[in-house]
């Protein structure tokens, strides 16, 4: 490997490479600066950040967003709504995936193309938002759990990710040597296909919790008792329609009505550093084989 | 890259009754490898009750839906619904913001991913590489709901940064960007950039990783500068990628990314924000007009059916790549 030696970067390559790094870097700082502001608006004072003080660091540090946020119930409630969510909806989700997609990647399934075109067409098209909305009604779960987590729960998409995965990975072969060794369908699955399978089920955790965690549209449609409702539901109220109760705090004094104006300023900002650290922390976990099975999945030469 | 593998396609040559032939290998297959079926008997009973029962359901848009008689026993009114919709004075305007905002979506965010992708791809110190990947990427996994809140901070314009950078410049009152019509196309479309690009250049990044190393050897060889590289190996290489994402978003076409534009609506952009899918959510659910709500969101999945054909019709035609 001396090649890299003996042809030397021309000077209009090194400006290019320079630019390159220029241009990365600007990137990086216009991803990265809201982030940034959210982080230390959220740790400043409110007085601080009404008056357009705070553009890059925190000022006069406080914890009293955090603090408030940890007195609102309803978050709470929303948090644990969704970590109901978000961890039966991805069990669900990734079974029944792993469940048709596993077969459909085996030669000896008899009419896969029937389910390949029956997928395809669900992919392609669907009955739209009301007759599926009529379905979930029919089955009479509207307003309970189930219905944020059961009707969404097949992905199609990741069925196919998930079948090209198992198609490109697991040769035959494997499956013949267990077979000779009296290894039967269930057993070669569970014991051989699913430890080896790492990546794709990495991707598919991701996918379908980071989707269950953010979702708020079902739970609008098919919920109403609010103590079902999941945190994005909460934060869309707060966040986006600007409603905040303190139920526990009603009083006309004006001067606790200044506070509270003060701290729904805080509370806002804390709220979304809160909200999406879950997210955050599960995706450096996920990230290293993210890569790798989203391209084995949904790439066939 | 082909989603879909061509190899159940393969004609059975040998078999002179094939229907024989097929015959026992399907018994021989059902008994060998019950359990197959059986693992798939239950993702099969969703697909059915939660893809084809609703494609039944699409029905009512041809029936005077009403709650007491059900689906099937309401009566039949044709194209009613379709006709009314079509000359309703919201027809053009909903088409066109739906068009506007999801071709507007395309056109950047491709390009975009693929920019970012290739620029990552020159990058020889691994850490800076990372540092980009890493940050570029985390927008992703910011819900829809705290973007948007997180876009009514920045873009204020009583506090926040944009009011900020306009005191700074001297300019007393800036823009509610939020409540305009004009501005909406764009607050859409670029905070998705800002959201969704890493993402979308992962992908690519994959498809370059995939390229023949041999080619930038040779290229090396021939003298090709960083941008003849990017141009005559990069760019090729990753273009069936880029097609088949091109196809799928151009099914999407007419589904964009609801739930963003419904947290983006209000009263002062309605005019530009309306687009088919938060229509279909008003008359129906809001409304309780089902039938009128279904033609409307048949109508829509028809035509995004429709475009998804052509284009991949045309992408098989003119680069050998496409979906299906």
């Amino acid at each position: 490997m001396y090649k890299a030696a003996t042809i030397r970067e021309s000077g209009q390559d090194r400006i290019f490479l320079l630019c390159v790094y220029i241009f990365l870097s600007i990137i990086l700082v216009l991803v990265f600066y809201p982030l940034l502001y959210i982080l230390s608006s959220s740790l400043s004072s409110a007085a601080a950040v009404q008056g357009g003080k705070v553009w890059l660091w925190p000022v006069d540090p406080t914890l009293d967003g955090y603090i408030g946020v940890f007195k609102y119930n309803e978050v709470w409630t929303g948090f644990l709504n969704s970590f109901i969510y978000t961890v039966s909806g991805t069990v669900l989700s990734v079974s029944l995936t792993i469940m048709m997609a596993y077969p459909l990647s085996r030669k000896e399934m008899f009419g896969r193309s029937v389910w390949i075109w029956a997928i395809l067409i669900a992919m392609l098209f669907n009955g739209g938002l009301i007759p599926f909305y009529l379905v979930v009604k029919d089955l009479g779960m509207l307003n309970t759990r189930s219905a944020i987590i059961v009707p969404t729960a097949l992905n199609v998409f990741s069925v196919i990710v998930a079948k090209t995965f198992f198609q490109t990975s697991m040769p035959k072969e494997l499956y013949e040597a267990a077979q000779l060794d009296g290894c039967g369908d269930f057993r070669f699955l569970t014991r051989i296909v699913l430890p080896l399978s790492t990546p794709i089920l990495a991707v598919l955790v991701l996918w379908s919790a980071v989707g269950q965690w953010n979702a708020y549209f079902n739970a609008l449609i098919y919920l109403n008792s609010r103590t079902m409702y999941p945190l994005q539901l909460v934060l869309r109220e707060i966040l986006v329609e600007n409603q905040i109760s303190f139920t526990n705090m009603s009083s006309i004094d004006p001067n606790k009505l200044v506070l509270m104006q003060n701290m729904e300023t805080l509370l806002k900002y804390s709220l979304i550093v809160i909200t999406t650290i879950p997210i955050l922390v599960i995706y450096p976990f996920v990230q290293k084989h993210f890569v790798k099975g989203v391209f084995v999945g949904s790439v066939k030469e | 890259m082909r989603l879909v593998s061509q190899e159940e396609n393969q004609p059975d040559s040998m078999s002179i009754s094939i229907s024989e032939t097929k015959r026992n290998a399907m018994r021989r297959s059902f008994v060998r490898h019950w359990p197959l079926y059986a693992i798939i008997a239950l993702p099969t009973a969703f697909l059915i009750v939660f893809s084809y029962w609703p494609m039944l359901g699409v029905q009512i848009a041809f029936r005077n839906y009403s709650p007491v008689r059900g689906i099937w026993n309401s009566s039949w009114i044709g194209l009613q619904e379709f006709h009314s919709f079509f000359s309703s004075p919201y027809f053009w305007p909903l088409v066109k913001n739906t068009l506007t905002l999801s071709v507007y979506y395309i056109v950047v965010s491709i390009p975009c991913a693929v920019i970012l992708a290739v620029a990552l791809n020159e990058v020889r110190n691994e850490r800076f590489k990372k540092v980009v990947q890493m940050f570029t990427y985390a927008p992703y996994f910011i819900s829809t709901v705290i973007l948007v809140g997180m876009m009514q901070i920045i873009l204020s314009p009583t506090s926040g940064p944009l009011a900020l950078l306009f005191h700074e410049l001297g300019r007393s009152n800036p823009p509610n960007i939020l409540a305009s019509a004009n501005g909406f196309s764009s607050i859409y479309v670029w905070s998705g950039i800002w959201q969704e690009t890493g993402y979308g250049a992962v992908i690519y990044l994959a498809a370059l990783a995939g390229v023949n190393p041999e080619l930038y050897e040779a290229a090396r060889i021939d003298g090709a500068s960083r941008l003849q590289k990017i141009r005559y190996i990069d760019l090729p290489g990753i273009s069936p990628t880029m097609i088949i994402l091109l196809i799928l978003s151009v099914g999407g076409l007419l589904s964009v990314g609801f739930e963003k534009v419904f947290l983006l609506q209000n009263n002062l952009n309605l005019s530009t924000s309306e687009i088919i899918s938060t229509y279909v959510y008003k008359t129906g659910l809001i409304n309780a007009d089902f039938s009128f709500a279904a033609a409307i969101g048949l109508f829509n999945s028809l035509v995004g059916l429709i475009l998804i054909s052509i284009v991949n019709f045309a992408a098989r035609k003119v680069s050998d790549n496409s979906l299906f």
